[in-house]
């Protein structure tokens, strides 16, 4: 059985973090959503220590194959999440992943905290793609910072802390040994590129933030090699995603060391492609064990 | 009654004519009678995203007629405006082929007197390829004797069609449809909301509710002469959707006093008062 930092899985297939709202499909889609839930794990959407209303409109914006998204992290901060939706979310059949974001270690600190304290959470994802506002970088982007924040975050918690890797660095793989120093249990990549488009109809940006992150089938290429070069240079678990909409798309990432992976886009266009991938990749896998060689000339 | 999760493929029966637009017909044979106000999220199972990867998420569409299958299901008629490579293909959607559907999605509109106690009569305003989801509601209210007026704005003639959706029997328009256009060709010369002022200055008009579906300058414009006469009204809007079942957050619309409302779960049907002012900013 698949694991991910001990946590058991039923198949290697999970979500990312901000394409799927678990509430929402429940009330939409009924009990059905809990009887055949498409992801192996469930992985709540960023939350902040304060609340946060998210980006004005324009918020998304399709392109060849793949979307921009400037959603802006709207969610009900720490103490509303606590209170409100991590109750509901425990009622979910599958292990459940936080994902936090803060603009300072004590603030990252203290949410670590609060949301490992909870029974119902099995792990914690850090998403890293923000600004530090004491030091002005981008933590992410920087492997010191990214070590110094999980220095400061391991000893508050015994959870698997999985740094979520941002893809807009020249060396993905350094920022992942940094996490890796820092004492992380694992990581995730890829989080969307940064990426922009022009309204046809106006000649200004097409988002109302003026820029986005791409995502879907688009950035697969991309997700793969950073894939690869992270596995080169860590011995950390690592969730792959970016683009994958099959089970062949999986393969390629599990091909390149990841032991995990994750749908997000595609669950737009098919709300229970968690479990469609997960069908795929049994059966691709299975083929390819038939196929390996029978003869054994050790 | 719940949508059936995940998307599924129906088969298209029919796509025909109607005027500027098209009607496109699908069989489902697995989902619930939609409401008035619901939408699908749809995708042709062939040739999306053929013409420069594009289009790659599904459309959002309202229902804009049900029958029931010529064997069995539900038939959902879908009224269709070609603006761009998702459109275009649905469309061009022949007999036969594939489509991936998800829904029914979203709230639906409410009766009068949900919307505004005591209110009993309905006046259904309608705009371009906006007049698809009245077509439903008109036929819920004639089946359930709420009595109804409905107009309809148009630009050109290009830009008129969904016409045969307010028809009786006989083939002819209904009685209780005006029509408007801004170029004449047929109905009053001029906009909708020049057939729906005198009746918002009527003296009866705060007993009946405004139903109004269509582009975001006529929505604003219903929704500022509702509040300036004091009539309640509804409104079906539309804003960016990738999902449809509120996985994106993309569809976000401004809330009066802050914040913002999820168009695909909190409506597509909003009351005026649920919104500051209807803009192409989301639209
Ligand atoms: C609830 C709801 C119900 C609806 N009901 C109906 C209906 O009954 N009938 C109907 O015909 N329509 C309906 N619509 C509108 C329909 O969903 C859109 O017209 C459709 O999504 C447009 O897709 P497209 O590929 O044809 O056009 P697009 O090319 O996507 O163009 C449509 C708009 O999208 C923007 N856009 C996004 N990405 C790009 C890009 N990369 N390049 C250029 N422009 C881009 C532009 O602002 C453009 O004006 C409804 C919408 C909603 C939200
Ligand atoms: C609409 C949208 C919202 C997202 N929100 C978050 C988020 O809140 N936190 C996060 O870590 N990643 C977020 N992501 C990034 C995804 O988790 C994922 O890393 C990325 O989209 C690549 O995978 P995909 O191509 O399968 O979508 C978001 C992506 C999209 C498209
Ligand atoms: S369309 Fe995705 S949340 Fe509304």
């Amino acid at each position: 059985m698949p694991e991910l930092c001990g946590i058991e899985l039923e198949h290697p297939v999970i979500n990312a973090s901000g394409t799927y709202d678990a509430i929402a499909a429940r009330a939409v889609f009924g009990d059905a959503l809990l009887e055949d839930f498409p992801f192996a794990a469930f992985v709540s959407k960023t939350i902040t220590p304060e609340p946060r209303a998210g980006n004005a409109p324009r918020r998304i914006w399709e392109t060849p194959a793949g979307m921009l998204n400037s959603i802006g992290l709207p969610n009900k901060g720490l103490e509303g999440f606590l209170a409100e939706d991590l109750p509901r979310l425990a009622a979910l059949p599958v292990p459940l992943i936080v994902s936090i974001m803060a603009t300072s270690r004590e603030d990252f600190a203290r949410c670590v905290e609060r949301v490992a304290a909870r029974r119902e959470v099995a792990a914690i994802e850090l998403n890293v793609s923000c600004p530090n506002v004491h030091s002005g970088l981008i933590v992410g982007e920087d492997p010191a910072e990214t070590e110094a924040l999980l220095e400061t975050l391991r000893p508050r918690t015994e959870k698997p802390l999985i740094v979520k890797l941002t893809p807009n660095v020249a060396g993905p793989a350094a920022v992942a040994a940094g996490a890796e120093r820092g004492g992380a249990d694992a990581v995730s990549l890829i989080n969307t590129l940064k990426g922009t488009a022009v309204d046809p109809a106006t000649g200004a940006p097409a988002l109302g933030n003026g820029y986005g992150g791409l995502s879907g089938p688009a950035v697969r290429p991309v997700a793969l090699e950073q894939v690869r070069s992270v596995r080169a240079a860590t011995g950390l678990p690592i969730v792959g995603m970016g683009g994958i909409a099959s089970g062949a798309d999986a393969a390629e990432f599990l091909a390149l060391g990841a032991s995990v992976v994750a749908v997000g886009t595609e669950s737009f266009r098919d709300p229970r492609a968690g479990s469609r991938v997960a069908a795929e990749l049994e059966s691709t896998l299975r083929l390819e064990r038939v196929s390996e060689p029978v003869l054994d000339l050790d | 009654m719940n949508a059936p999760f995940g998307r599924r493929l129906c088969e298209v029966a029919a796509n025909r004519d109607s005027g500027g637009y098209r009607v496109v017909s699908l069989l489902d044979h697995e989902g619930p009678e939609p409401e008035p106000g619901q939408f699908y999220m749809l995708a042709a199972e062939a040739g999306w995203g053929a013409d420069g990867g594009r289009a790659f998420l599904p459309r959002a569409i309202s229902v804009a007629a049900t029958a029931p299958g010529a064997r069995g299901g539900v038939r959902l008629d879908f009224l269709l405006d070609a603006v761009g490579p998702g459109t275009e293909r649905l469309c061009g959607l022949g007999a036969g082929e594939g489509v991936w559907i998800t829904g029914p999605l979203g709230n639906s509109f409410a009766a009068p007197a949900e919307v505004s106690p005591g209110a009993a009569g309905a006046v259904l305003v309608g705009g371009g390829v906006g007049v698809a989801p009245l077509a439903l509601l008109r036929r819920r209210f004639g089946e359930r004797g709420v009595p109804h007026r409905v107009l309809l704005g148009f630009r050109d003639r290009r830009h008129t069609g969904g016409l045969d959706l307010f028809c009786g029997s006989s083939g002819a328009l209904c009685p209780e449809v005006r029509l408007a256009t801004e170029d004449g060709h047929t109905g009053l010369q001029g906009r909708v909301t020049d057939l729906l002022l005198p009746i918002l200055a009527g003296d009866d008009a705060r007993s009946g509710v405004v139903y109004a579906c269509g582009p975001p300058a006529m929505l604003e414009a219903v929704r500022a002469l509702c509040a300036e006469h004091g009539v309640a009204c509804e409104l079906a809007l539309e804003s960016p959707m990738a999902c449809g079942f509120g996985a994106c957050f993309g569809c976000a619309v401004p809330k009066p006093g802050g914040g913002f409302l999820r168009l695909c779960v909190d409506g597509p049907v909003l009351r005026g008062d649920q919104v500051e002012e209807v803009s192409h900013a989301y639209a």
